[in-house]
């Protein structure tokens, strides 16, 4: 069972990826595909090698700047999500307003911050903030509101106060929610930060692709993109090992309701 | 202890749970429905009380309007020697569901209960894990509910009720989802346990067998509106034994108790 799982969930992908790259590369190899309209995979791998030194130092900028967007992005997604559930009214008041700030595009949005705040880091963490905020508060919103209702029958009945509800029910009972919001988070950072270093910054790997893809240096911009892929694959990986270290109970949730019957 | 036991057999114990003339009514299309009729019962210090009724006949209510989580629309709930009605975190309660919290020990399920009633984190620590070595648990206190059986998960809800310095104890038809061995087991553990403690006790029940193998007194309810059809005294003697249901006492109350019934839902 657990061989087969191993097999499904990573063998699996894994070889499906590695024969794509291996077309990839006969095609390019084979076939005389100009390296300037798509260069084989060994070339970008070549490349990579070669400018290893200065895309470490653009990832390495990307990775903190999308930390700190994400870092700030849980902290206000929670509070949001804390202040709508907690509040009556506030959601019904606010929700249209966030709604619609997620429904500007990036492109459109990031000029607009870099005409009001300059080229520093303010722009370029509001909008990451944006972006990351919203799927963890309103994962976490719907979570909160989804508590076991016998459980909340049980502490009302033995007079918990509404922090204990909170405390004691809601935020456990929201935790997997939580982290469903955070690994979309974690996605979305990603491509948030390439755009905010696209639109205004002489440092990070969005920089590095921008002056790639000016320079018809396309092994260059396909280097940018496995970069950006890893980051992307990394930080989902991060909050999918933060979702099993936290919660730990989650594999007898069906059990505890159908162990009744034991 | 035993002065308990004669005090609440010779009816003068002081009054735990005091309920007047309860009258309680919902809208359901458009019309109000009256699911209590002015329901007066009482449960004295050290006495295990059971209510038995139809299903649907507003049980479930009554112990909402005595946790204070709804108010009654008439009459009046005493708990302690005080008016509590509409108020909460008078009693301690244990649902048909365990209603364990999944992501706590067995042993932080019980402590977290003791500290909502009052009680210190440390003393509520304590207290739970001298308690669960004291019912055979111990071995299990550091584990998540999911990996406890049914009876075994009603055992730590039980715990959990008792353990909170409340003045009465509700226990809300908490064996209906076991199956029948390890319902006489519980029952018989129960038994044990209550005896040495002595709460009291307010519990719900559909099993006529179960409210006379338990309790001191029975309450009948009519099918809703809700009414006290009868009040019985269980004459049978503490501590009771396992095997008290061979009794033809107990086979003439069983009876009685049934015909009640019977009268009540064929109306």
């Amino acid at each position: 069972m657990a061989s087969r799982t191993l097999l499904q969930r990573f063998w699996l992908p894994a070889g499906a990826l590695a024969l794509l790259v291996l077309v990839w590369q006969l095609i390019c190899k084979l076939g005389g595909v100009d390296p300037w309209i798509l260069p084989a995979p060994s070339a970008i791998a070549h490349n990579m090698w070669d400018d290893s030194s200065r895309l470490w130092s653009q990832v390495w900028f990307t990775l903190r700047l999308a930390l700190k967007g994400i870092g700030l992005g849980i902290v206000i997604g929670v509070a949001a999500a804390l202040l709508f559930h907690l509040i009556p009214g506030v959601r019904a008041a606010l929700s249209p307003i966030i709604i619609i700030t997620q429904n500007i595009p990036l492109i459109a949005l990031g000029p607009l911050l870099i005409v009001w705040f300059g080229f520093g880091l303010l722009p370029k963490l509001i909008l990451l903030v944006l972006v990351c905020f919203f799927p963890i508060a309103w994962s976490m919103l719907s979570g909160l509101g989804q508590a076991e209702p016998h459980l909340r029958e049980y502490l009302a009945m033995i007079g918990a106060s509404r922090w204990e509800v909170l405390w004691r029910l809601e935020l456990p009972a929201s935790l997997p929610s939580f982290f469903t919001g955070l690994k979309l988070t974690a996605t979305y950072s990603i491509t948030a930060v390439i755009v905010a270093e696209w639109l205004g910054s002489s440092e990070g790997i969005g920089h590095y692709l921008v002056l790639k893809s000016k320079g018809y240096d396309t092994p260059g911009v396909f280097s940018a993109i496995a970069c950006i892929v890893a980051l992307a694959l990394l930080f989902y990986g991060a909050a999918a090992l933060l979702e099993r270290l936290a919660i730990r109970w989650r594999p007898g949730r069906q059990a505890a309701q159908g162990g009744r019957s034991a | 202890m035993s002065d308990c036991i004669s005090l609440s057999a010779g009816g003068s114990a002081q009054v735990k749970l005091e309920l007047t003339g309860i009258g309680k009514s919902y809208v359901r299309d458009k019309r109000p429905h009256l699911v209590l009729d002015g329901i007066s019962l009482h449960v004295r210090e050290g006495e295990f009380v059971t209510l038995i009724g139809p299903s649907g006949s507003g049980k479930s209510t009554l112990f909402r309007l005595i946790g204070g989580v709804e108010r009654p629309d008439a009459g009046t709930i005493r708990i302690g020697g005080r008016d509590t009605t509409g108020e909460r975190g008078h009693i301690s309660y244990m649902p048909q569901q365990a209603s364990l919290f999944p992501w706590l020990s067995v042993a932080a399920n019980v402590a977290s209960a003791l500290t909502t009633a009052g009680l210190g984190a440390q003393e509520a620590a304590a207290l739970a894990a001298q308690w669960l070595e004291r019912i055979g648990l111990a071995d299990v206190a550091g584990e998540y509910p999911h990996v406890l059986s049914g009876g075994m998960q009603q055992r730590v809800s039980f715990l959990r009720a008792l353990l909170m310095p409340r003045d009465v104890m509700c226990l809300d038809e908490p064996f209906a989802a076991l199956d029948a061995l390890t319902r006489a087991d519980m029952q018989a553990w129960l038994l044990r346990l209550w005896e040495e403690q002595r709460r009291s006790v307010l519990f719900v029940t559909h099993s006529i067998e179960e409210a006379l193998t338990l309790s001191d007194r029975i309450y009948v309810l009519s099918r809703a509106p809700a009414r006290v059809l009868r009040e019985i005294k269980v004459p049978f003697e503490r501590p009771r034994r396992a095997d008290v249901w061979k009794e033809p006492a107990f086979v003439r109350l069983k009876e009685e108790v049934l015909e009640l019934l019977r009268s009540t839902a064929a109306r």
